[in-house]
Formats: C-alpha cells, sequence, structure tokens
C-alpha cells in the first residue's frame, strides 16, 4: 500500500532531527495559524498562489532562498562544530551515517534551493521592469516554473523528518549512489527534488530568453540593455543549454536505480566515468548561470552609487557572452586527477584559464567605474567592494586549481572548498544580498536599514576570511574534504578558528534578519515615495514603488544606454501621451495546482507508492488539459483607473 | 613542518609545488594592485571628498582597455605555456627515470587496491602484499597500478606527489619517488561512504636495506594473501591495524579489476557512536 514507507523511516531516535522537525512544525503552525487568525487565507490565494505577476512570484523565490539559507546554514553550522570537535581522534556528536547526509545536503541546498532561486527571483523582479515590459513573455509559465522550483524544496525537507537524504556528496557520483551502495531513499529523494525543480528551472530559461529578445521596450535595443538583463539573458541561455543534460543524467540515474539499467554501474558495461563528465557539462556552466547574474547587479550597483556611465559597457557585454561560450570548455577541470593524460588535462586546464580574461577585465571595468566617480557607501556598495576585494582572492586560487599538475595536490582538499566558497560567497552569496537592497525598495516603497545593513555586511565580510583561511590553510597541509573526523593534531587550531568564522556569519545572518524585521515595522520612517531612491540610471527605477501590477502605465520610448538617468539631466517632461488600456494576464491556479501535485508525485516515486504516482500523474495530466482550454486569460485595466493611480502617484509626490 | 604540500619529500612533489608557487607569484603580479587600487578608488572617489575630480561621462579610455586586457593576456599566456608543459612532464603515468652510478634504476612495481575502506598493496616481483602500510625504498621510483573494488576513491600521499583516482574496473597509474626517509600520510583523497575518514595507510619511505628486512618479514607473516583472505578484505570496515601478507595467490589486482566481484552487502550501516570502534559484518 505505501511501497517502501514504513513507521520505520521517521527517524524518532535521532535528537538533531526531531528537534529539527519539531522547530519546523511549529514554525508552520505558527504561520497558518497567522493566517487563519487574521482571515488572510483569500488574501494568500488570490494576490500570491495563484498570481502570474513576476514581481510577486520573484519575491516569492527570494522567500524561499532565504528559507532555505537558514537551511543550508544549520547545515554548515553543523559540519564545523562537528570537526571543530572531531580531531585529534575524537569522534565528535555527529556519526559518518548522518554527518554524510549534512554535507550532501548542505551543497544541494545551497547551490539548487538557496543561490538559484535567489537569483531567478530577482530576474524575475527585475528584468521585465530594466527592458520596459508589463509582465515576463510566458506569465503562467513563469508561475508554474515557481512552483515547480517549490516541490523540489518539498521534498529535500521531507527528505529531513521522512527516510533520509543522499549520502553521496551533492553530484552523486556512481558507482556510490547507485542501489548497490546507497540501497535506501536518499539519493531517490535527490533525484526527484532536483528533477522536479530543473524542469521548472528549464521553463524559467526559456520564458526570460524569450522575454529579453521579444518583449523589449520600443528603442530598447540589445546594445541598449542595462547589463543585468544582459546577463540575465546569457544566465537563461545557459540554462536552457545545460539544464537539459542534467535531465538527462538524472533519468539514467534514474533508470539503473529503478529499473536495474546498467549506465553508471561496475557491472555489464556500466560506466561511471561518463556520469562524472556528463554531470560536470552541467555543473560547470552551473557555476556561470549562478556568478554572471551576479556580475550584472554588481555593474548596475557600482555605475549608480558612482554617480556615472559604467566603464567600458561594451567590453562588459563581449566579456560575457565570452564567459558564456567558454563555460561550455571547462568541465575537465573538475576532475583532472581522473588520469585522462597530458594532452586533455592541458586543454582543459588552459581553457579554465582563458575564462579568468574576460572575468579580470570585468573586475577592471568596475574598478574605473569608481575612477572619477562620486561613490555613496551604501550597504550594496559594502557588498559590492567586499565582494571585488574576495573575489580577486577566488580568482587566484580559482587559476591554481586550473593548473594540472597543481590540481593533482590540491583536487579534493579543502583548499578546494575554500576555493570555491571563495567565489561563491563572495561572488553569488555578496551580490544576492547586494541586490536584495538594491532592488528592496523597489519592492516595497521603503529602504532597508542602513545601520543594521552595515552590521550584516561586516559579520558575513570578516566571519567569510575568518572561515575559509583556516580551510586553505588546511588544504596545503594535506586535509582533504568530507572528512567525518581527523587525528592530526596539528590541524586543531584550524579547524576550531574555521568553526569561529561560521559563527561570525551567522550572527551576520541574524543581523540580516533583524534588519527586515526591523525595517518592516519602520516602514513610515523610510518610505520612498519617488520610486528612484538611490538616484538610478535604468527604467525600474522610472516607475512607483512599489510597481503597479501593469509596470508601465505607458510603455517608455528608450533613446540610449541609461535612458532614465538621461532624462532625469535634461529635466525631459513628464510624458503625458494619451493612456491607453491595458491587457494582463489573468491569476490561475494551475501552476500552484501542478507544483503541489508534483510533490506528490516526487514523494510517489521516491517511495515507490505506485497508486499515488499514477493519481497524481493523472491529476496533473488533467490540469493541463482544464488550463489549455480555450477560456478567455486576460483582463483589461481600463484608463480610468490607470489615470487614479497616475492622480494618486502625483499628489504624493507633491505632498 | 604540518604543511606537506609545501614540504615534499620527492621530486614530483617539489615540482607540482614549484608550479604551484610560480603561479600564485605570477597572479600575484595583478591581483595585488587590483585589490589595492578597489580600495583606493573607493576611498578616493567618495561622494563625502572635496578634491576628487567627478566626470560622470567617461565611460571608455583605450590606453586603459589595452592594457586592462593585455596583462591578464600576457600572465595566461606564461601560466598557459607552464600548463601545457607541466601537464606533460607530471603526467602521472609518465614512468620517472632514475640513475644512480650511471644506471637507470629499475622502478618497482606496486599494484594499489581501494577496498572499502582500506588499501591493499600488492608487490607482483616481490610476492608479498600488505594492507594500510606501503613500504617503499628511498630513491627508487616505484610504479603504481591503481584500481578498486566497489566505488571510487583516490590515491594520494601528500608528501610525495599527486593523487589520482581509483575507480572500479578500470586501472590508473601513477609514478612517484621518495628521496627522504620517514612516515608519511597516506588517504583517499574522494568521499567513498562510511568509512571514508579512516580509509588511511602508513607510507614508509626507508632505506634500501631497511626495506629488504620490512620484505623480509612480510615473508614470514602468518597470512597469506589467498582468495578467501581477499574476500575477506572485500567486506567493508576499517582496518586499524596494518597487515602484512606473506605469499599472494593468483593475480587479486587483475581479479579485482576483472572479475566483477560482488558488491558489499546492502545492508551494511555503519554503527552509530564511535568511529574508534566500527565494527562492520559482511
Amino acid at each position: 500500500m505505501f511501497g517502501k514507507l514504513t513507521l520505520a523511516a521517521i527517524p524518532f531516535q535521532q535528537p538533531i532531527i526531531m528537534g529539527a522537525m519539531a522547530f519546523m512544525a511549529l514554525v508552520m503552525i505558527a504561520v497558518l495559524g497567522t493566517i487563519t487568525v487574521t482571515g488572510r487565507w483569500r488574501w494568500l490565494w488570490t494576490e500570491w498562489l495563484t498570481s502570474v505577476d513576476h514581481k510577486k512570484i520573484g519575491v516569492m523565490y527570494i522567500l524561499l532562498a532565504l528559507v532555505m539559507l537558514l537551511r543550508g546554514f544549520s547545515d554548515a553550522i553543523m559540519m564545523r562544530s562537528q570537526l571543530a570537535l572531531a580531531t585529534a581522534g575524537a569522534a565528535g556528536y555527529l556519526p559518518p551515517e548522518h554527518y554524510d547526509q549534512i554535507f550532501t545536503a548542505h551543497g544541494v541546498i545551497m547551490i539548487f534551493f538557496m543561490a538559484m532561486p535567489f537569483v531567478v527571483g530577482l530576474m524575475n523582479i527585475v528584468v521585465p521592469l530594466q527592458i520596459g515590459a508589463r509582465d515576463v513573455a510566458f506569465p503562467f509559465l513563469n508561475s508554474l516554473s515557481f512552483w515547480l522550483t517549490f516541490a523540489g524544496f518539498g521534498l529535500i525537507n521531507a527528505s529531513l523528518v521522512i527516510g533520509e537524504f543522499a549520502r553521496t556528496g551533492w553530484l552523486a557520483y556512481p558507482p556510490l549512489s547507485e542501489l548497490a551502495f546507497s540501497p535506501g531513499v536518499g539519493v531517490d529523494y535527490w533525484l526527484w527534488a532536483l528533477q522536479i525543480s530543473g524542469v521548472g528551472t528549464t521553463l524559467t530559461a526559456v520564458n526570460f530568453v524569450v522575454t529579453i529578445l521579444r518583449n523589449r521596450a520600443p528603442g530598447m535595443t540589445l546594445m541598449r540593455m542595462p547589463v543585468f538583463t544582459w546577463t540575465s539573458l546569457c544566465t537563461s541561455m545557459l540554462m536552457c543549454a545545460a539544464f537539459p543534460i542534467l535531465t538527462v543524467t538524472l533519468a539514467l540515474l534514474t533508470l539503473d536505480r529503478y529499473f536495474g539499467m546498467h549506465f553508471f554501474t561496475n557491472e555489464l558495461g556500466g560506466n561511471p566515468m561518463m556520469y562524472v563528465n556528463m554531470i560536470w557539462v552541467w555543473g560547470h556552466p552551473e557555476v556561470y548561470i549562478l556568478v554572471l547574474p551576479a556580475f550584472g547587479i554588481f555593474s548596475e550597483i557600482v555605475a549608480t552609487f558612482s554617480g556615472k556611465r559604467l566603464f567600458g559597457y561594451r567590453q562588459m557585454v563581449i566579456a560575457t557572452v565570452l564567459i558564456t561560450v567558454l563555460s561550455f570548455t571547462v568541465w575537465l577541470h573538475h576532475f583532472f586527477t581522473m588520469g585522462a593524460g597530458a594532452d586533455v588535462n592541458a586543454f582543459f586546464g588552459i581553457m579554465s584559464m582563458l575564462i579568468a580574461i574576460p572575468t579580470g577585465v570585468k573586475v577592471f571595468n568596475w574598478l574605473f567605474t569608481m575612477y572619477r566617480g562620486r561613490v555613496r557607501f551604501t550597504v550594496p556598495v559594502l557588498w559590492t567592494i567586499g565582494f571585488m576585494v574576495t573575489f580577486v582572492i577566488g580568482g587566484v586560487t580559482g587559476v591554481l586549481l586550473a593548473m594540472p599538475p597543481a590540481d593533482f595536490v590540491l583536487h579534493n582538499s579543502l583548499f578546494l572548498v575554500a576555493h570555491f566558497h571563495n567565489t561563491i560567497i563572495g561572488g553569488v552569496v555578496f551580490a544576492c544580498l547586494a541586490g536584495f537592497s538594491y532592488w528592496f525598495p523597489k519592492v516595497t516603497g521603503f529602504t532597508l536599514d542602513e545601520r543594521l545593513g552595515r552590521c550584516a555586511f561586516w559579520c558575513w565580510f570578516v566571519g567569510f576570511y575568518v572561515s575559509f583561511m583556516p580551510l586553505y590553510a588546511l588544504g596545503l597541509m594535506g586535509m582533504t574534504r568530507r572528512m567525518n573526523h581527523t587525528d592530526n593534531a596539528a590541524w586543531t587550531p584550524y579547524l576550531h578558528v574555521a568553526a569561529v568564522g561560521a559563527v561570525i556569519i551567522f550572527v551576520g545572518i541574524v543581523f540580516q534578519v533583524v534588519q527586515l524585521v526591523v525595517s518592516i515595522r519602520r516602514r513610515e520612517r523610510n518610505r520612498d515615495l519617488t520610486g528612484d531612491p538611490w538616484n538610478g540610471r535604468t527604467l525600474e527605477w522610472s516607475i512607483p514603488s512599489p510597481p503597479p501590477a501593469y509596470n508601465f502605465a505607458r510603455v517608455p520610448v528608450v533613446r540610449g544606454l541609461d535612458d532614465f538617468w538621461e532624462r532625469k539631466r535634461r529635466a525631459d517632461p513628464l510624458d503625458r501621451s494619451p493612456l491607453e488600456p491595458v491587457e494582463m494576464p489573468s491569476n490561475t491556479g494551475a501552476g500552484f495546482v501542478t507544483g503541489v501535485l508534483s510533490l506528490v508525485l516526487g514523494f510517489g516515486l521516491v517511495w515507490q507508492i505506485w497508486w499515488l504516482v499514477a493519481a497524481a500523474a493523472a491529476c496533473i495530466l488533467a490540469t493541463v488539459i482544464v488550463h489549455s482550454t480555450p477560456i478567455h486569460r486576460h483582463f483589461e485595466i481600463a484608463v480610468e483607473d490607470l489615470k487614479r493611480d497616475e492622480r494618486l502617484r502625483i499628489s504624493s509626490l507633491g505632498a | 613542518m604540518d604543511w606537506s604540500l609545501l614540504d615534499p619529500k620527492g621530486p614530483v612533489g617539489a615540482q607540482e609545488l614549484h608550479i604551484l608557487v610560480t603561479a600564485f607569484w605570477l597572479m600575484m603580479i595583478v591581483a595585488v594592485p587590483t585589490i589595492v587600487l578597489t580600495l583606493w578608488f573607493a576611498w578616493r572617489y567618495r561622494a563625502s571628498s572635496q578634491t576628487a575630480r567627478f566626470a560622470p561621462d567617461w565611460d571608455r579610455s583605450h590606453p586603459i582597455a589595452i592594457v586592462c586586457l593585455a596583462v591578464p593576456v600576457i600572465i595566461v599566456a606564461i601560466l598557459g605555456t607552464i600548463a601545457w608543459k607541466g601537464s606533460h612532464e607530471l603526467d602521472p603515468y609518465r614512468p620517472l627515470q632514475v640513475e644512480a652510478a650511471g644506471k637507470a634504476v629499475r622502478p618497482i612495481e606496486v599494484q594499489v587496491i581501494a577496498l572499502d575502506w582500506k588499501w591493499l598493496f600488492v608487490y607482483p616481483e616481490l610476492g608479498v602484499a600488505s594492507v594500510n602500510e606501503l613500504a617503499l625504498p628511498v630513491g627508487v621510483p616505484v610504479h603504481f597500478s591503481i584500481t578498486a573494488s566497489s566505488v571510487m576513491n583516490a590515491f594520494f600521499i601528500p608528501r610525495l606527489g599527486g593523487m589520482i583516482y581509483a575507480m572500479p574496473r578500470m586501472q590508473t597509474q601513477l609514478s612517484l619517488l621518495a628521496s627522504e626517509k620517514g612516515t608519511y600520510d597516506g588517504i583517499s583523497s574522494n568521499y567513498s561512504g562510511g568509512g571514508f575518514s579512516d580509509m588511511k595507510f602508513a607510507a614508509r619511505a626507508m632505506s634500501a636495506a631497511a626495506f629488504d628486512e620490512w620484505v623480509a618479514s612480510a615473508r614470514g607473516s602468518e597470512e597469506r594473501l589467498d582468495g578467501s583472505a581477499l574476500y575477506g578484505l572485500l567486506a567493508p570496515g576499517i582496518e586499524r591495524t596494518p597487515k602484512r601478507y606473506s605469499s599472494v595467490e593468483g593475480d587479486p589486482f587483475r581479479r579485482v579489476l576483472t572479475a566483477g566481484l560482488q558488491p558489499r552487502s546492502q545492508t551494511t550501516r555503519l554503527a552509530t557512536g564511535d568511529p574508534v570502534c566500527i565494527t562492520l559484518g559482511n
């Protein structure tokens, strides 16, 4: 009846997991209770769950990312404290069978359910506004993408309390991830969480490529697009090309595990090396999928807060495109130690170093954007400068690892772990948090508390160095990654310092949360009525905050790069051309329903509850069919409503 | 000196370190000025500065663009050359040429089998074998043939030089040489499941005489690496004490490489609690 699922799947004997479960249950009861007591269910359904508004979907992505940041970070704290305790022969408090799930979950969560949703959320909020569009090209698809990501999020959290998660490392290399060596449901949770959310990511990519290519305002040529939009375009194209590879790789491993096939097994001609190649053909572009939008965010921030045009816009675009192309030619540097031969290793090593050139050009361009500017040290700028300093170090260690002979001794060491945290925290996380405080007033209409934001930045920045510089050292001392306990007394002090660093980062996260709460409570004090709190340059700052559902009452006509800034400089009169009714897509529950059904489907597949799988699949099909029927899916916003909004805005600005 | 990689005890590790250090300093030529300029520009052009020039429309400069492109290109060209040469010279498959008294020293052959979670070393020319203990004569190149019984591992002696994967049904090769006597840590540097953290061996570099003694002591061991001993080793578990085998029956390396031995038990779970006293069934 319930497939492999029995009561024994719930780890009652594990106090840590039961504690986490109790905590999650309390939070959920509190959230659901608040919604019920305040009578917000209808509001939640009509305003959020069924919304196809790109801004609201973006906010939901970011909320999901923040929740997963907390979960992924609690994994990190557990790992660092385990390693700080389990030195010099001590066992620590996490046995391998639990610890191995934690480091796997940490990687999977931080990449797939923290960094990706954060980046996609910012793209959702910002890209249509930057190109003068009223929504994305396929608003329903956008809602569906989010709810599929949500299904993956649901599965990965279910694995915490029902069954187990993979103990294979975040990329689940076979043969370890094959049924013979990982017989539990952990790898199945991993497979289906990534597979379902991966479909959502692919759909997002299609949506954004089409949106950026087709929905730009008149006059917004490609070479007038803001750099963040450019990087979003390149990232979306990378996703279109790379995620299908992940889908296929996961599908083949699924066939091995569910149907006894032999793509990656040891027996009958299976080839695990093939998996390692395929997963990295997706995996390396994935790194750039995350970091290109990060570069875009910093480009916007550095130009805005220097009060100056971005230095070398054209080079910036060319560099972005070059990185996009090159990112597909470097995957083998993740396994130089497989014994591929000197020519192959040297080729991939040199290709990897080549990426340093366009990346270097970008750093210099940010540098010279500040030169002869007027740099305002706001929170987003602090993140940007912190990024530039940190990312250069990450780049240096990255090129060292791209040297095959050096990689032979550094591969899989804590030096490697320090390197990719250096680029992902210093690059992607700093960018997401910078973008968060930069665009927050656009979404909400009020700015975040500056002082608490600065505290958060300094804790993250210092905490990063205190956590990860010791790991570089430990790597050079010969400590490999994914150890559960160590017995080298010389490593102990470094492991202790790294744990202190994690605590400092924790304080940074607390400041981040407090900043959000305090800013919401004091929102009237930090209210921004202009819609342009930073003296911005791009179109998103030309409209009110929060933007109306239709974004632009009149679609702007763009005459150059940084058009909004130029208009402000010329003191162009307000566009008073006659308004026309706006047609907007209607909300639909189909995305939410499909997402929830996909979660049920995934759960059924993990536990092999076949009747549940069949029922969920049938319901998904039915939802798709019903949704595809040609009913009118748009509504019109009348000119009177647009005029009323305009009058309200002008009176609030005058006040 | 605890910095294993910075204090290599063999020529392979020394050359790899040399490349690492050279590449590091080359990159410092760009990295240090970039970091300094970032901080300096940010401060020099702060909004509150009364003296800094403000040029809001200045967004291009050919000289700057050329320098910003040329410097990384030159450095990457140098690094790329080093990478190409280094990849070939330090190709793990390349035999090490060592001469003593005008004659090439014949390398000794060691077959390495990564088991769950221990290392089996077979000396086919000497007819002895050991678990979690690797004896090496100083100054003699060692050629390793490496495979794994079940899942992927990596064979790594940080003091001696680079690692290489140990993969089931596949054979990789590595040549190393110890130039100083000593006992060096040997590890698996690719996560391979529950007992991974304890999958360690001692690499003992010793004089030729001590090596001969070691071989003699192995030959005197009561344990023999026959079919049942090999089968016993395949069971997942950790070996705290190294073992030596006086004889080797058949060709265990080839058997593991080709025969498709039984995978480890599906019900195997690590005992929770103290990893020091992990016991595993088969």
